[in-house]
């Protein structure tokens, strides 16, 4: 429906520079969805060679923020954006900084999932991880999916996608708390998967906030808090 | 859009609008061109107007430079009015105060009046008019005289001084005002065609002001001046509004955000948005201001 062009401009220096700014935010987020897609499988599949490489790539995001951050100020700077060339240059500002926290998030996931692998034990808990994972990821790619195509209404969806996600995180959370009281021994194992559940729970809250400036690009319109 | 998402009705009733705005948006950019029925879209008239126009028309012998505008202008409010050029915002700014009595192939139809009094009335002393609504232009244009005589040639003319007392008194707080007096106020008597650009412009101001207007036009007060001048002028402007009611045309839409309350955005002759400035620079109502201001024409 609502497809904004950020073209035409009487500078097309500038056409390009917002263009630009577009195509590095979509290469964040994608390199931020196979960082939470590798964490959650390393966790389940107990692989501490992906959970590594998965550390050891979160910098690569952290410079992508930065790159891309530098790029908003120089076109404020240069271009003094107007109207719906300044919400976009605003919105990219904030979504660098939710996408970097997704990939913070991912990398805490691999932390546990290095940790999870290193011991034998229970794999009880791993069928919520699954689960949210799966949910979560889904939610980040519509999420993305949104943003490339300016659809507010796919960003409305999405956000809905965050109530599920937080009812089956609280679900997850009893389960894990019932895994705890039946077997004392497997407290310590299980606090790791009730870390990693928790890590998903704020990714979605981050997809959440994606969603909502991509209304306030193409509407004009701040839903947050509402 | 999902309604599940929007807490209330109202929320709901606001994202429905924002919906049909949307679409005009798209309808609206197949065409840059104006239909010849345009609405001004926005808020044209307020509760207390100082200014009121009504179905203004401006003709220049058979063309029709200004089609059918109406807005008010508030008490005390800075109004920014910005288009491409030849739009006839500065037309329409000229007809405020009747400085296009002057061009023969000028003829103004429709109504404007200032306080509910209309400027058009044949019996209307128009230096007068001009006193009560002053102008500042876009090249400053000093009198070839004294910074002193500059400033007190309004008030002489017009009678507001019965003494030399009251003269120098007038002459200073001008200048004060004009944020002029601490740099002029050692060489009074020197000619104003010596002052920096900034400075006589804001010579000009003080002149304006000498004789008390209500309102004051100013046609790109600042588009000769460098960087630093522009800032003294747009500070000037803030602290102007608190006694005058002040409408400006301008070519730097940063300069319409900085200064003005509202913008009025005119395009091919035409009235096509009035709105808060903040609304107008992060979320213009029309497409064709949208247009404008992000710099996607040509």
């Amino acid at each position: 429906m609502d497809k904004m062009k950020f073209e035409n401009h009487y500078m097309k220096q500038f056409d390009e520079e917002l263009e630009e700014i577009r195509t590095r935010l979509m290469e964040m987020g994608g390199k931020v969805e196979q960082q939470l897609q590798n964490a959650v499988r390393a966790v389940i599949e107990a692989d501490s060679q992906l959970a590594e490489d998965v550390i050891k790539e979160e910098q690569l995001v952290d410079n992508m923020e930065v790159d891309i951050d530098e790029a908003c100020i120089l076109i404020i700077a240069r271009r003094q954006p107007a109207a719906s060339d300044l919400r976009l240059v605003m919105m990219v500002t904030k979504a660098v900084n939710d996408l970097e926290r997704i990939g913070d998030e991912a990398k805490k996931i691999a932390n546990h999932a290095v940790i999870l692998a290193s011991e034998d034990g229970t794999s009880k808990g791993y069928t919520e991880v699954r689960h949210l994972g799966q949910s979560v990821v889904t939610m980040l790619g519509n999420a993305l999916d949104a943003f490339a195509r300016f659809d507010v209404d796919a960003a409305m969806r999405t956000i809905e996608e965050d109530n599920q996600i937080d009812l089956d995180y609280k679900t997850a959370l009893r389960e894990l708390v019932t895994y705890m009281m039946e077997d004392p021994r497997s407290i310590g194992r299980v606090l790791n998967v009730l870390w990693v559940v928790r890590s998903l729970e704020r990714i979605g809250d981050h997809a959440k906030n994606l969603c909502e400036q991509i209304v306030f690009v193409v509407k004009g319109k701040d839903i947050r808090h509402q | 859009m999902n309604e599940a998402n929007l807490a209330t009705p109202a929320a709901a009733a606001n994202a429905e609008k924002v919906e049909a705005k949307i679409e005009v948006k798209l309808d609206a950019k197949q065409n840059l061109e104006v239909a010849d029925d345009q609405v001004t879209v926005g808020q044209c008239f307020t509760d207390a107007p100082k200014m009121t126009m009504r179905n203004v028309n401006v003709f220049y012998d058979d063309k029709q430079a200004i089609h059918n505008v109406s807005i008010d202008i508030a008490q005390n409010e800075v109004i920014a009015m910005i288009g491409p050029s030849g739009c006839g915002k500065s037309t329409f700014l000229r007809s405020l105060n009747r400085m296009n009595d002057t061009v023969e192939s000028c003829r103004v139809e429709g109504e404007i009046c200032m306080d509910g009094e209309d400027l058009y009335a044949p019996k209307l002393d128009v230096v007068e008019l001009r006193a009560r609504v002053g102008m500042v232009f876009q090249k400053p244009n000093p009198f070839p005289k004294s910074i002193y005589d500059n400033v007190a040639y309004g008030p002489k003319i017009h009678g507001l001084a019965d003494t030399r007392v009251d003269l120098d008194e007038i002459v200073e707080n001008s200048l004060r005002r004009a944020s002029l007096w601490d740099e002029v106020k050692e060489r009074l008597h020197q000619s104003g065609t010596g002052l920096s650009g900034g400075q006589q412009q804001r010579l000009c101001i003080a002149r304006a002001i000498a004789v008390s207007p209500e309102v004051i036009l100013m046609d790109e007060p600042c588009s000769a001046l460098d960087p630093i001048a522009t800032a003294k002028i747009e500070e000037l402007i803030e602290e102007l509004s608190e006694n005058f009611t002040i409408a400006i045309v301008t070519h730097s839409m940063q300069q319409a955000a900085r200064v003005s309350h509202r913008t009025a955005y005119f395009h091919l002759g035409r009235l096509i948005e009035v709105n808060p400035t903040e609304q107008v620079f992060t979320m213009p109502e029309h497409e064709l201001t949208e247009a404008y201001i992000t710099g996607r024409f040509g």
